[in-house]
């Protein structure tokens, strides 16, 4: 009983569709998609042994009903809040760590309840998969429904048109239909006559618009996982002047999905040439904040090499997959040579930016080579400046006086227990500063092209240059068309089932005239001025000898002869006495 | 003078005449309600005699409220017509509005001008352009319905939020940050004030039809439209609020993908998106539902309305995220 019955209730009222279907199903002035002001008293269920099957039926009607939608999306709401309070794995890894440390009787909060993978811990997935269902529960029949009325012509004409919105009788008689039915076609209703009178329905395309949106809706969440199961995301630190291939080693954090290939990842090799930064030197305000960020590249594949540009705002597309241009800083390059003058370390070092005007922060490591591990730490003035306390600062994040500061530690880096240490970090528990703010030996202070010795004759450092370094994340996910194509449909979708008004609207020939009255279908406000307008054309267009030319003095003279009466149905009036 | 200077003058000025808007509309409510307090008195004391003269059987009738609620019933059936006696404080006061905003928008145009860009790229200008839209939406109403009665809530919530904005999240103009030199930034962010523009008045109208609900017969109150001609203007404002939000989500995705590499990454202001349009599906979708219609479902619109303020107000400012450009 209950899906038949369902099918007849209305979309807008899935909910609890056995409760008052001999009211709303049978009675033609008690249309399907009726609301009543005040709900009806549901009447408890006559039979209370369901059986198994009974009660399955009942626990599925009652998860598709609507209510249960409206508690579930106001659940999903409520849900999405921790996600936003809680740092997220996902969006701000560090602010995870970060909120660990610094809550540690939280922990087992975080952890049991998934706080930091919100949006993919199983209460929130148990949401949305339970409101999924209940969309597809709920849409699958109003599919079949809505088919079939596509199909179907309007219902006849009720008997009694007089209690329906818009009621109006004007002169005419059963000769008029046709021309009637001619003019609701007009108007764009689907008609249908009979001898009593014409009926007629429009506004499909509210309900289409509605099924279409929530179908998508089904489509996009397919479209999300699916993306994320087949896609990667990695993400890379490149240097200036430094050429990367498209391998997995290559990339310093690697996210692929679950049934990524690896062996899917395109060949070719990415150059990064220059980093190209704009400052603002007009606006005092603002002096020195950047406004551009232009990487200039090389890309290199089997068909030869191209260049091309990065920037914010502006992803670069190679072979399948994104490239963007997340943020950057400055890589001083270093030399470290043994008291031998052998090599051992030359290379870049990206140091993390601390503050607008870029003082950056970096560490270097040297496990092997010299005598004893030994750890520099320091900072990188892009244009050094000393405060009045006699420190270093930067003043300017462009490279005007350029100035890098070590200090200099000596003992156990910590790097052979096989725990994985942070690389812009130095955990110096175990080690000695022999250089710097706490050592003998002052901390070493150098300029591009300058070259001083480490402490005990352990060797030189040398600062040969300074480039500048791009962190750029790559995106491959395969359904991302499918996810924009959806998204821009639901919403065409969603103007559709909101705007668009449907109504039905009768013309039946009594021996008073003809009566006209409308129905909504669903929220429409203009119902009664549209079934005023539709009687005053039809009015208007049986006048005989209107000329057509005239509009605004036929539009008086129809008015006058359409005895509109207006029924006292104010729908306020009755709830409002209360 | 500088252009920034003179936009601030202008937003000062605004402020000022949002606030005499306000007194002006107040006044309204307490003479026009002691008006139709007086006209009921009226109407009782004619129907009194008439009863005196006719008969009885109405009798019981004369004291209670649905003897007072006729004047009001007349002005209820639809919104557009204006009640005599004229009511000039209300008349003053909307007139004021108009002017408080023109000045307003004075301000918004030239921050932008002087700024070289739209003028909605930090806390101080999203909430400068937004109460222009909230105004503007609210007065362009006017040719549609005549929803002047929110008046008072307007330019208080006006008054308020510009001077709150204007004290607490002013920064001088500089220009935009890399991240946000996108042709998304004039979309995106524009069609978000927008959407809360509708939502706003929306919110105000479910605001007067719980009040209508719960104090039927009070001076002022009983003036109102009825309560369910205020839910369906409420809707029909929320469903563009909706549609113009649900557009912004859109967009703010495809931005999201060209910027950060994704279109969807639970950002904080993200998340924030996503609860307000949940919030707002649910209202939908009890708005045409037996049993969630009337109280329940403009609760539900005001709660979307509060997460729309938790999330400019709060989420700005003390949530950790990407979308950190409020220039504070």
């Amino acid at each position: 009983m209950s899906r038949p019955s369902s099918e007849q209730q209305p979309p807008e009222n899935r909910q609890l569709a056995s409760s008052d279907d001999g009211a709303s199903a049978g009675d033609p002035l008690r249309p399907d998609d009726h609301v009543d002001a005040s709900p009806k008293k549901r009447t408890a269920p006559k039979n209370p042994e369901l059986g198994f099957f009974g009660w399955l039926r009942w626990a599925w009607r009652q998860l598709t009903s609507m209510r249960t939608a409206i508690l579930l999306l106001l659940l999903l709401a409520l849900a999405a809040v921790p996600g936003s309070i809680v740092p997220q794995e996902m969006s701000n890894p560090n602010g995870v760590i970060q909120v660990r440390e610094e809550n540690p009787e939280l922990l087992w909060l975080y952890d049991a309840f998934q706080l930091h993978h919100v949006f993919e811990s199983y209460w929130f997935s148990a949401i949305y998969i339970l409101l999924f269902v209940s969309l597809i529960g709920c849409i699958v029949p109003r599919i079949k429904h809505h088919l079939k009325a596509l199909r179907t012509p309007p219902p006849k004409v009720p008997a009694r048109l007089g209690r329906l919105p818009g009621f109006t009788v004007i002169e005419g008689d059963a000769d008029d239909l046709d021309g009637a039915q001619k003019t609701l076609k007009k108007l764009g209703y689907r008609t249908r006559r009979t001898d009593a009178g014409v009926s007629a329905e429009r506004g499909y395309l509210k309900e289409t618009g509605n099924l279409v949106f929530h179908v998508l809706m089904v489509v996009l969440l397919v479209a999300v996982a699916v993306g994320n199961g087949w896609g990667f995301k990695g993400q890379r630190l490149v240097f200036e002047g430094y050429s990367y291939a498209n391998t997995l080693s290559s990339w310093d954090l690697y996210q692929p999905g679950r049934f990524f290939d690896e062996s899917d990842l395109p060949e070719y090799s990415f150059q990064l040439n220059d980093l190209d930064v704009e400052y603002e030197t007009d606006n005092m305000d603002a002096f020195g904040m950047p406004t551009d960020f232009t990487g200039h590249v090389t890309i290199t594949d089997r068909d030869g090499s191209y260049d091309d540009e990065i920037k914010v705002n502006a992803p670069l597309y190679v072979h399948g997959s994104y490239l963007f241009l997340l943020s950057n800083g400055y890589a001083p390059v270093i030399t470290v040579e043994d008291e031998e003058g052998n090599v051992v370390f030359d290379e870049p070092v990206p140091f993390l930016a601390q503050d607008d005007q870029l003082t950056s922060l970096g560490v270097i490591k040297l496990p092997d080579g010299l005598e004893e591990q030994v750890g520099l730490r320091g900072f990188f003035y892009p244009t050094a400046a000393e405060t009045e306390t006699g420190a270093l600062a930067s003043a300017y994040p462009d490279l005007f006086q350029p100035v890098m500061t070590l200090e200099v530690y000596t003992g156990d880096l910590g790097l052979d227990e096989g725990v994985p240490r942070n690389v812009y970090m130095l955990d110096t528990e175990d080690m000695t500063q022999i250089a710097g703010r706490d050592a003998e030996n002052e901390t070493l202070v150098l300029a591009p092209g300058d070259s001083v010795d480490l402490p005990g004759g352990m060797g030189t450092v040398s600062l040969d240059g300074v480039v500048r370094y791009a962190v750029i994340d790559i995106q491959a996910d395969p359904m991302n068309h499918v996810a924009l194509v959806s998204a821009v449909a639901l919403f065409g979708g969603l103007m559709l089932a909101l705007l668009v008004p449907r109504r039905r609207v009768w013309v039946k020939a009594t021996p008073k005239g003809l009566e006209i009255a409308g129905l909504a279908r669903g929220e429409d406000p203009g119902l009664e001025k549209a079934v005023q307008d539709l009687a005053e054309r039809l009015a208007r267009e049986r006048g005989p000898a209107d000329p057509a030319g005239e509009e605004p003095d036929a539009e008086e003279s129809a008015s006058g002869e359409a005895q509109t009466e207006q029924q006292e149905h104010e729908p306020d009036a009755p709830e409002e006495k209360e | 003078m500088e252009l920034e200077s003179i936009s601030q003058l202008l937003v000062y000025t605004a402020i000022a005449v949002y606030a005499l808007a306000f007194l002006l509309f107040a006044l309204d409510i307490v003479s026009h309600g002691s008006n139709v307090k007086a006209e009921a008195e009226a109407v009782r004391a004619k129907r009194k005699s008439l009863v005196g003269a006719g008969g009885a059987h109405i009798d019981a009738d004369a004291g209670e409220p649905a003897a007072v609620s006729v004047p009001a019933e007349a002005a209820r059936d639809t919104l557009v017509k204006p009640r005599k006696p004229r009511r000039n404080w209300l008349r003053a006061g909307f007139a004021i509005t108009v002017m408080a905003w023109l000045l307003h928008l004075g301000g918004a145009v030239l921050r932008g001008i002087a700024a070289e860009r739209v003028p909605w790229a930090n806390m101080y200008e999203f909430a400068l352009t937004g109460v222009v839209l909230v105004v503007a939406v609210f007065i362009f109403a006017q040719f549609w319905n005549d929803l002047r009665f929110l008046g008072v809530y307007i330019t208080a919530m006006a008054t308020l939020f510009l001077g709150a904005a204007t004290v607490n999240y002013y920064v001088p103009i500089s220009p935009l940050p890399p991240a946000l030199q996108s042709a998304w930034l004039v979309v995106h962010v524009f069609v978000a004030t927008l959407a809360i523009g509708f939502l706003a008045i929306s919110s105000g109208l479910s605001i007067v039809q719980l009040i209508r609900h719960r104090f039927k017969n009070n001076g002022f109150v009983s003036t109102l439209p009825g309560a369910d001609t205020l839910e369906t203007v409420a809707y029909r404002l929320a469903v563009v609020g909706f549609l113009f939000w649900s557009f912004t989500l859109i967009a703010g995705a495809i931005w999201a993908h060209q910027s950060w590499g994704r279109y969807w990454g639970w950002d904080t202001k993200e998340v924030w998106t996503f609860i307000i349009w949940v919030v707002y599906a649910g209202y939908l979708h009890a708005r045409s539902t037996r049993g969630w219609r009337g109280t329940a479902s403009a609760v539900l619109n005001l709660i979307g309305f509060g997460t729309i303020l938790f999330n400019y107000a709060v989420v700005n400012v003390y949530f950790e995220g990407l979308h950190a450009y409020s220039g504070l």
